[in-house]
């Protein structure tokens, strides 16, 4: 190689790692600099109206104390709680059973269901609200959360039986063979032979199911009439809608007692995602 | 069983005798599957004439005295019983198939349950995976067909806020719903409107969020970078944080007076040379405020591409690169050869559920702006896509309940069908194995 073209070659490297680390520290920037900026208003005193970011200000817990003793925040907080975790064990359970049973069993009709759940998932349920508002009425369900959940759940399973079918796939059907020889039941098998294996599935599966509620809007604004029935969703866009109101403190600290928890969660069964997005997902 | 071998059981006349649930089985020597296909068969007709006729009348008429009449309970009531008889006629159906089969079993000297305990056993065996599947079912059908079924029905119908029940009475229309919304004027107009702003929010910020994930993954795949774990993490946390809370967040960042994206970021990048811009009207016209959608968007939705496609990048083999590079492949030709057609054709699905995401991202259209600013008729703003256009039908001051239902029509139609072809061509979800 001669000088001139090895010199050619390190500047190229140079460019390309000085863009390299440009571009990521830019995203990274762009993507601190909005959380950081909420995240540090939840601390700020004085009535705020605007998020700004300003570490010269007074720093202060006051936003909490009087997040759960002014406003219904803490009654939100637990209505989120009950309704996701609900939402979770049922989901999960539901959409195990389903695609352990697509996966594991041959039987009539079954591939015709499979059809159906890829149709049904593509069905944008929740335009459907004017039929979700007769059907509260008839159930006198309007402001109830348990009407909530169960469409909240029912709108999950055809997506994610699909992708729970699909990681149950990735585990050798030779296990049930050798434990049925073993003389192992239909129950048995599935407990205590595949159920262990994917587990890090159920994980990432409980986590979206989990999180679900935290962040839908539409239904629950719709269907969610009373304050104090809120999800946490519906009681902070109150702080925010009205920026006359400065509320936006107070919107701030709930957004990290919420984000913070779910972060947690998320980076904890964060390696488990890829599996589940290109195990299930692409390999159908 | 020797006897029974002698007298020919005849599938034909086995499954025609099912005509009547239950005697095909008779017939076949399952007195208990019989009894019970006779029974259900009973149940059905005592539904029927107890309650089925009247339901199938009541969605007929939808009532006839305003104030007695509930037209919406007896449209739920008509469309429940729908759904009974569709189910009765899958049972009627199967309950021949069996006997046909079952007959056809005998016929070709088969072994053949007839004890009840056989019979349980068999059903416990066979009926395993049916009994696991029906919670999902029974979801799906109460939570997705049944509302969609009901939607169905009243966008044929007249019912909004001049019709409420059960002080007025609503009536079947036909295709009014829909043929006003492409020929009335202001329906027209609007729907157009809301129609190819969908589209176009759809297209850009879809593909913006995936050009953003799948270049924030190759570029971090690159062996020579420090910290990759960090850069990692960063990028998740859009995903991480609840998009209600990061949108409301950006609502209020793009505050044209007050808000942190004319108060702190522009003048910053004022700072640096040959960059001179005033504060924008974020929330206030139009253009601006579709623009800092598809942004927003871009943001929040690029960590789920850029976590799949390095996954991805991570299962092509080092070896395809090197080959390439001894063979002259420049650093481009490599990515436009290898990287790309692998990522589309593993993420290809994926892709797609993204763009129909959001095409129905109501979240992100109404939690910035509302819709807004300004209206353009029919209760939509100028940023609503049809499904908060939608929202605002059923929830505004005077509801357009059944118009609202034929718009959802119309976009279920779409999604389906654009999904459905695209599956078809890419292969994906393939039924196999």
């Amino acid at each position: 190689m001669s000088a001139k073209s090895e010199f050619h070659y390190k500047l190229r490297r140079f460019a390309n790692r000085f863009f390299t680390y440009f571009y990521l520290i830019l995203l990274s920037v762009i993507i601190i600099y909005p959380l950081l900026i909420t995240a540090s208003s939840a601390f700020k005193a004085g009535n705020l109206t605007a998020f700004s970011l300003d570490v010269s200000a007074d720093w202060t817990l006051n936003n909490f104390k009087r997040l759960f003793t002014e406003t219904l925040f803490g009654e939100w907080y637990v209505n989120t709680l009950i309704l996701a975790l609900f939402c979770m064990v049922v989901q999960v359970s539901v959409v195990t059973l389903a695609g352990y049973t697509y996966s594991r069993y041959r039987f009539v009709g079954r591939k015709q269901s499979l059809k159906f759940f890829v149709i049904v998932q593509m069905v944008p349920t929740t335009a459907a609200l004017t039929a979700f508002f007769v059907m509260a009425l008839l159930l006198n369900a309007l402001d109830s959360m348990w009407f909530l959940a169960f469409l909240y759940i029912g709108g999950g399973i055809p997506m994610n039986t699909w992708l729970m079918k699909g990681y149950f796939d990735t585990i050798p059907i030779d296990l049930d063979e050798s434990a049925k020889l073993d003389g192992a039941g239909h129950f048995r098998i599935f407990w205590q032979i595949v159920l262990p294996l994917v587990k890090p599935m159920i994980a990432v599966q409980a986590l979206w199911a989990f999180m679900g509620p935290f962040g839908e809007y539409m239904l629950a604004k719709f269907l969610l009439r009373r304050p104090e029935n809120y999800t946490v969703a519906l009681g902070l866009q109150t702080f925010i809608s009205n920026p006359f109101e400065q509320k936006v403190a107070l919107f701030a600290a709930g957004a990290i007692l919420i984000a913070v928890p779910i972060c947690i969660l998320f980076f904890m069964l964060q390696k488990y995602f890829i599996t589940g997005l290109t195990g299930g997902g692409t390999k159908g | 069983m020797e006897e029974y071998r002698e007298k020919k059981i005849e599938p034909k006349r086995a499954a025609l005798l099912s005509v009547i649930p239950g005697c095909g089985q008779f017939y076949n020597r399952q007195p208990l599957k019989g009894v019970i296909f006779l029974l259900i068969f009973f149940l059905f007709i005592w539904e029927m004439l107890s309650f089925g006729i009247g339901a199938l009348h009541g969605l007929v008429t939808l009532g006839s005295t305003p104030g007695e009449d509930h037209s919406l309970f007896l449209l739920i009531e008509g469309s429940l019983q729908i759904l009974v008889i569709i189910f009765f006629l899958g049972f009627y159906l199967i309950n021949i198939y069996d006997a046909y089969k079952v007959a056809n079993l005998w016929k070709i000297g088969a072994r053949v349950n007839t004890s009840v305990k056989a019979i349980l056993k068999n059903l416990y065996e066979h009926g395993f995976p049916y009994l696991l599947t029906v919670p999902a079912y029974f979801a799906m059908i109460f939570a997705i067909v049944f509302p969609v079924l009901v939607t169905l029905l009243i966008a044929f119908t007249n019912y909004d806020f001049y019709h409420i029940p059960p002080a007025n009475l609503i009536d079947w229309v036909g295709f009014k719903n829909f043929a006003n919304i492409f020929t009335l004027g202001t329906y027209r107009e609007t729907f157009v409107a809301v129609l190819s702003w969908t589209v176009i929010w759809t297209l850009c910020a879809t593909t913006l969020q995936i050009t953003i994930g799948i270049f924030t993954a190759i570029v971090l795949h690159q062996k020579f970078i420090k910290a990759k774990r960090v850069f990692g993490v960063i990028f998740l946390l859009p995903w991480a944080v609840p998009a209600f809370i990061t949108i409301m967040s950006f609502s209020n960042m793009f505050n044209d007076s007050i808000g942190a994206i004319n108060t702190q970021v522009i003048p910053l990048l004022n700072q640096l040379p040959f960059i001179e811009i005033g504060a924008l009207p974020w929330k206030t016209d139009p253009f601006w405020t579709k623009i800092a959608i598809i942004l927003v968007q871009g943001w929040l939705g690029f960590p789920y591409i850029y976590v799949l496609v390095t996954g991805i990048l991570q299962s092509i083999p080092d070896e395809l690169y090197e080959a390439a590079k001894i063979d002259g492949a420049s650093a481009f030709q490599r990515f436009r050869h290898i990287t790309f057609p692998s990522i589309l054709t593993m993420a290809a699905p994926i892709f797609i559920t993204q763009y129909t995401g959001n095409f129905n991202n109501f979240s992100m259209i109404y939690l910035f702006n509302e819709g807004g600013p300004g209206s353009i008729g029919a209760n939509a703003g100028s940023t609503d896509i049809l499904i908060s256009w939608i929202y605002k039908l059923t929830t505004g001051t005077s509801p357009q309940y059944s118009v609202a239902a034929a718009v959802t029509l119309i976009i279920s139609i779409i999604v389906i069908g654009i999904s459905l072809f695209i599956f078809k061509k890419t292969k994906a979800f393939e039924m196999g194995d």
